[in-house]
C-alpha cells in the first residue's frame, strides 16, 4: 500500500506543477504536504504576476524556465480554468540613471528572447497610464497575472483527477536512503519509494539534511504586502514597477492589479531568522504605503483593506547580494533524491517548465508511460455570480442548493461550498473553501457566512466543531460546545 | 448538458417589496399593511426572521417602543406573530441579487431565480460588523479572531464555544454585552480594551455587563498586534496617546486564544450602491429626506442601512415611518402624479455642523414637522443644540448631556423655505 515509485515532498506550486506533469504517465506517485491544503505557503502569498524574463540575468535558471513557463501559461489556463490575463507591466524610469536602467533591462529581456519590449516616452505612458508620472517606461507585454492559489490548486486537484495520491497535514520526520529504496517516515506512517523529489520550499534545507550533508543555506526574506479596496481598481490598467533595487536581487515595491480587481502594493523585503514569522508589521504598511505613493501619487490612505506576507526563499545572504540561481538537481551523492532549491519568485512562472525539467530527471531511471486516459481538463464550471439569469435557475431546478446563497458578499451557493469542500485533495478548512470559491472574502470577511459554512462541514461532513481549522492543521477554530452537547 | 426549457424566471408584482426581515424590514412591512398596502412581501435572506434578534437572548427590548422588556427572541416573535396575521407574505431564504431604477428585483431563493416588480421598496439590509481590517491590526493571521456578533451567534444559536481565553477590543454594545456572555459560559474574559477615553457601548451595558461582573475597562487603550501561527496566542495592547497613536512604551503582552472584535458597524449598502442611489459618506447609508425616502423616488431605507441605531426600538418606531410613506407614496402615485414629482424636489438640506458627527434626514422636501436624527461626535455634559440657517438660528434645545452612544432624536419645525437652503446642525457643550 505504501510502497511509491516516487514520492514528492511540498505541496506548493512547484510540487503541484510536477505532480500533475507526471500524473501524464503510468506512476505511482504521492505527494506529501504539512499544510492542510496545498499552496499554503509562498505559494500563496506573492503578487500573483506572470513573469516575461526580463529581469533574471541571461543563462541562469531563472531566466530560462521563467521565459518557457511563460509561454506554457495559456494553454495551462485553457486546460485547468484557473484565470489568467495578459495585461502587461511598465517598469518606470524617473531619471537619467534609471533610464540607462531601462536600456539594461530591455537588453537582458531581448537576450532572453522576451517578445514586444518597447521603451516608451512619458507623455505616451500617461496615455495608457493617467495616474503615473516618468519620464519613460519599458513596456513588457507578455507578463500577466493570475491567482497564485487557484493556480497551484487546479495543478493539484487535476493531477489527484489523474490518480495522484495527495497527503495533506502530512509532516515528513525523516527519509533513510536504503537498497533500492529510500524509507520515508512521517507524522502519517512510514513510506517507501523509489525517488524523492525536494519540493519542499523554504524547508528544503531540512529534507536534504535528512539524505546528506547539504552544501547550500536558506535565507528567509520576508515580503508584506498591501491590499487596496476594489473601488481603487481603475487607478491603474496594468503592472507598475520600479527599476529593481540591486541590493537585495528583488524587484522593489511595485503596483500590481489582481485578478479579483483589488490593487496590491508591495513586496518589501526583510531578512528574518524564522521562515514561519508571516507577520505584517507596521512599519513596513507604513513604508510600502511611502513608497507606492512614488508610482502613484494620487493614492489615498483610506485605500489599503488588508495586508499579508509571504516568505522568499533565498540561497544568498543580504550581504552577498540576496541573488543566486534556481538549483535542479539529482544529487550526486544520494542518487534518486531530486534536488529543487531557493525556488524564489520567478517560482509561480517558471513552475511549469520547472515539472517538465523534473520529469527529465525523472525518465533517466524509471522508464516513463505515458496514461491513455490522462485527463488534461478540469470540469471547473462558472461560478453563480458569473452565470446568466437562465443558467442560474436551470442549475436551481437541478439542484435547490444551488438557490440558497451562503455568502452575501460574493453571492456563492451552498451547492458551490458542498462541491468544494468534496475536493479531490480532502482540503476542508474554511480557507480551503475561501480560496477555491469565494466564500469569506469579500467586504464582511465571513461575518455572515462562517456559521453557515461552519453547519455545511458538521451536517453534509460530519466534521466535529473542535476539528473544524481556519487553515492549518493548529488553527482551531473552536473549543468545543458551549451547553448541553460536550461529547463534540 | 443542462436543460434550459422550463426553467423560467418566476415574476411577480406586489405593492411594497421589503429587502430585509430583520427588526426594521419586520416593522416597515407591518406598517406598510396595516397602512393599506395590499401586497407586501418580505425577502429574508436567512431561514429566519427577526435579524439578528433570535441571538441576542438578553433582555431590555421594547422598553421604551412598548413599556415591555423582552428578549431578543421574544421581541422578534411579537412582529413576526404580526406579519402572520397580517398576511404579508415572507420569502425566506431569498437573496436579492440587485434592483433597478424601474424597482424591478432580481433575487434567488431555492424555488428558482425571481423577478418581482415593486411599485415601492423599502431598504432594510441592516448593517455588518467592522472587522480585523477595518481598524487594521498587524501582525499574525490565526485563528481564534471573531467579530462579536459572529461569537454570539456560535454561542446562543449554535452551541459553540469560540475560546476560552478572550480579550475583547472596543466597547460597542455587542462587545458589551459579549463580555458578560462568555464569562457567564464560564470563559475567562480578560478585559475590554476600547481606544476612544470613553466607551462606545451605552453606559448601562458598561455597568451591566463589565462593572457587575468585574471585567476591566482599558480605555485609550488598543491592540498594537497579533501573534499565533495557528491559533491566536498573545496581542500587544498599548495606551495611545491624545491623537490616538500606540504609546509603545506601555506595550504589553496578553496571553489570549480568542480575540473579539466590536469595533464598530457598516450599514449594508451595496444593493443600494448598485442601483444609483446616492450615499452620505457620514453615516454610509442613503442619503433621505423627512419622509425617509432616498434619492430614488419611490425607495426608502429604514433601520441599520439608513443609520446604525443603538437599540432596536426606536429603530422598529423609525421603520413604520418608512412603511406608512412608501404605502402613501403608492397611493398618491394614482391621484396625483406630477404634484408629488413636482413636490419631491429638495427645499433644503441639512448637514453636520460643529460637534455633530451625522444628522438624518439629510435633506427636506416640504415644509412641517420634521425628525432629525444625529450623533455627538463626543461626550459632553448639559449642551444646546441649534439648527441654523444662514446666520439665523431656526431652532434650539437645551440637553442635559451629550453621548455619541446614544442617539438624539429632536423634532423641529421646518417652515415656509421657499428656495434651497442649508440647515447646519451644532451642537455646543455649556
Amino acid at each position: 500500500m505504501n510502497n511509491f515509485q516516487i514520492a514528492i515532498v511540498g505541496g506548493g506550486v512547484i510540487g503541484s506543477a510536477i505532480a500533475r506533469e507526471l500524473s501524464k504517465y503510468k506512476l505511482n506517485v504521492i505527494v506529501f504536504e504539512m499544510g492542510s491544503d496545498v499552496a499554503s505557503g509562498a505559494s500563496k502569498a506573492n503578487s500573483g504576476v506572470v513573469h516575461s524574463g526580463i529581469n533574471s540575468a541571461h543563462g541562469s535558471l531563472k531566466a530560462r524556465f521563467c521565459v518557457e513557463g511563460n509561454k506554457m501559461f495559456q494553454s495551462l489556463a485553457d486546460e485547468l480554468s484557473f484565470p489568467l490575463l495578459w495585461i502587461g507591466k511598465f517598469v518606470i524610469a524617473k531619471n537619467e540613471e534609471e533610464k540607462k536602467e531601462l536600456k539594461r533591462l530591455k537588453n537582458v529581456g531581448i537576450k532572453n528572447k522576451v517578445p514586444g519590449l518597447e521603451i516608451i516616452n512619458g507623455a505616451e505612458v500617461k496615455k495608457k497610464e493617467p495616474n503615473i508620472s516618468c519620464a519613460e517606461a519599458l513596456w513588457v507585454p507578455t507578463a500577466g497575472i493570475t491567482l497564485p492559489y487557484q493556480f497551484t490548486i487546479a495543478l493539484a486537484e487535476n493531477s489527484a483527477e489523474n490518480g495522484i495520491k495527495f497527503l495533506l497535514e502530512t509532516t515528513v520526520t525523516g527519509i533513510k536512503r536504503q537498497k533500492d529504496h529510500f524509507l520515508i517516515e512521517t507524522n502519517k506512517g512510514n513510506f517507501k519509494s523509489e525517488i524523492v523529489i525536494n519540493a519542499a520550499g523554504l524547508n528544503c534545507r531540512e529534507i536534504v539534511a535528512m539524505l546528506e550533508e547539504p552544501d547550500f543555506k536558506v535565507y528567509p526574506c520576508r515580503g508584506e504586502y498591501l491590499v487596496l479596496d476594489k473601488n481603487y481598481r481603475s487607478l491603474i490598467n496594468s503592472m507598475i514597477y520600479p527599476v529593481p533595487v540591486e541590493e537585495l536581487g528583488v524587484l522593489g515595491v511595485h503596483v500590481t492589479p489582481t485578478i479579483e480587481g483589488n490593487i496590491l502594493l508591495g513586496p518589501s523585503a526583510e531578512f528574518i531568522d524564522d521562515p514561519n514569522d508571516k507577520k505584517t508589521t507596521k512599519e513596513t504598511m507604513k513604508s510600502l504605503f511611502l513608497e507606492a505613493k512614488e508610482i502613484i501619487p494620487s493614492l489615498p490612505d483610506k485605500a489599503v483593506i488588508n495586508t499579508y506576507s509571504g516568505i522568499r526563499c533565498k540561497l544568498a545572504s543580504s550581504e552577498e547580494g540576496g541573488w543566486a540561481d534556481y538549483r535542479i538537481e539529482e544529487s550526486k551523492n544520494t542518487p534518486g533524491l531530486i534536488k529543487l532549491l531557493g525556488i524564489e519568485s520567478p517560482g509561480l512562472t517558471a513552475a511549469p517548465a520547472i515539472a517538465k525539467e523534473v520529469v527529465n530527471i525523472v525518465s533517466r531511471s524509471i522508464e516513463l508511460n505515458q496514461k491513455d486516459n490522462f485527463k488534461s481538463k478540469s470540469n471547473k464550471r462558472k461560478r453563480f455570480s458569473e452565470m446568466s439569469t437562465e443558467k442560474q435557475s436551470a442549475m436551481i431546478k437541478k439542484d435547490k442548493r444551488w438557490g440558497r446563497i451562503v455568502c452575501r458578499c460574493e453571492h456563492v451557493t451552498e451547492a458551490e461550498v458542498i462541491e468544494t469542500l468534496s475536493n479531490p485533495l480532502g482540503a476542508q478548512t474554511l480557507s480551503s473553501v475561501k480560496y477555491r470559491c469565494r466564500a469569506g472574502m469579500g467586504r464582511c470577511q465571513g461575518g455572515f457566512c462562517t456559521q453557515h459554512i461552519v453547519r455545511i462541514m458538521e451536517k453534509h461532513f460530519g466534521i466535529g466543531v473542535k476539528n473544524m481549522k481556519l487553515k492549518s492543521p493548529d488553527s482551531k477554530l473552536f473549543c468545543g460546545r458551549s451547553r448541553g452537547k460536550q461529547g463534540d | 448538458m443542462v436543460d434550459l426549457g422550463g426553467s423560467k424566471v418566476i415574476e411577480k408584482t406586489v405593492d411594497v417589496a421589503v429587502i430585509g426581515g430583520g427588526p426594521a424590514g419586520l416593522a416597515a412591512a407591518v406598517s406598510a399593511k396595516k397602512s393599506g398596502a395590499k401586497d407586501v412581501v418580505i425577502l429574508e435572506r436567512n431561514s429566519w426572521l427577526g435579524g439578528i434578534l433570535p441571538q441576542c437572548i438578553h433582555d431590555g427590548f421594547g422598553v421604551e417602543e412598548t413599556g415591555v422588556s423582552m428578549t431578543g427572541p421574544e421581541y422578534a416573535e411579537k412582529y413576526v406573530e404580526e406579519v402572520e396575521r397580517l398576511g404579508i407574505q415572507v420569502l425566506k431564504e431569498t437573496m436579492v441579487l440587485s434592483f433597478d431604477k424601474k424597482r424591478k428585483i432580481t433575487a434567488v431563493n431555492k424555488k428558482g431565480m425571481h423577478k418581482i416588480d415593486a411599485k415601492t421598496i423599502v431598504l432594510a439590509m441592516g448593517c455588518r460588523e467592522k472587522t480585523r481590517w477595518n481598524v487594521m491590526i498587524p501582525g499574525d493571521r490565526p485563528s481564534g479572531i471573531y467579530t462579536a456578533g459572529v461569537a454570539q451567534a456560535f454561542i446562543n444559536l449554535y452551541n459553540i464555544m469560540p475560546g476560552k481565553n478572550v480579550l475583547i477590543l472596543g466597547s460597542g454594545n455587542v462587545g458589551l454585552i459579549m463580555a458578560r456572555r462568555l464569562k457567564l459560559e464560564g470563559a475567562n474574559v480578560l478585559g475590554v480594551v476600547e481606544i476612544l477615553p470613553y466607551p462606545s457601548g451605552l453606559p448601562r451595558n458598561v455597568v451591566q455587563c463589565l462593572d457587575d461582573y468585574d471585567i476591566p475597562l482599558f480605555l485609550s487603550h488598543t491592540v498594537t498586534s497579533i501573534e499565533g501561527k495557528g491559533r491566536l496566542k498573545q496581542v500587544t495592547v498599548a495606551q495611545v496617546d491624545e491623537k490616538m497613536v500606540p504609546i509603545s512604551e506601555t506595550e504589553k503582552r496578553i496571553e489570549c486564544d480568542t480575540l473579539l472584535l466590536s469595533v464598530g458597524l457598516n450599514p449594508e449598502n451595496e444593493l443600494t450602491k448598485g442601483a444609483g442611489i446616492k450615499i452620505d459618506d457620514l453615516t454610509d447609508g442613503p442619503i433621505v429626506n423627512q419622509d425617509l425616502e432616498t434619492t430614488m423616488p419611490g425607495l426608502f431605507a429604514c433601520g441599520n442601512c439608513l443609520q446604525v441605531y443603538d437599540a432596536v426600538d426606536l429603530l422598529s418606531i423609525d421603520a413604520k415611518r418608512a412603511g406608512k410613506r412608501a404605502t402613501e407614496y403608492i397611493s398618491s402615485q394614482k391621484v396625483e402624479k406630477d404634484i408629488w414629482k413636482k413636490a419631491k424636489q429638495p427645499i433644503a438640506q441639512i448637514v453636520a455642523g460643529s460637534g455633530v458627527r451625522y444628522v438624518v434626514p439629510q435633506r427636506i422636501s416640504k415644509c412641517g414637522e420634521v425628525q432629525l436624527t444625529l450623533r455627538a461626535k463626543k461626550p459632553t455634559g448639559a449642551s444646546k443644540l441649534y439648527v441654523n440657517s444662514q446666520d439665523k438660528t431656526i431652532f434650539e434645545k437645551k440637553l442635559r448631556w451629550a453621548n455619541p452612544a446614544n442617539m438624539i432624536r429632536v423634532n423641529v419645525p421646518i417652515e415656509k423655505a421657499t428656495s434651497m437652503q442649508t440647515l447646519e446642525v451644532t451642537l455646543d457643550g455649556c
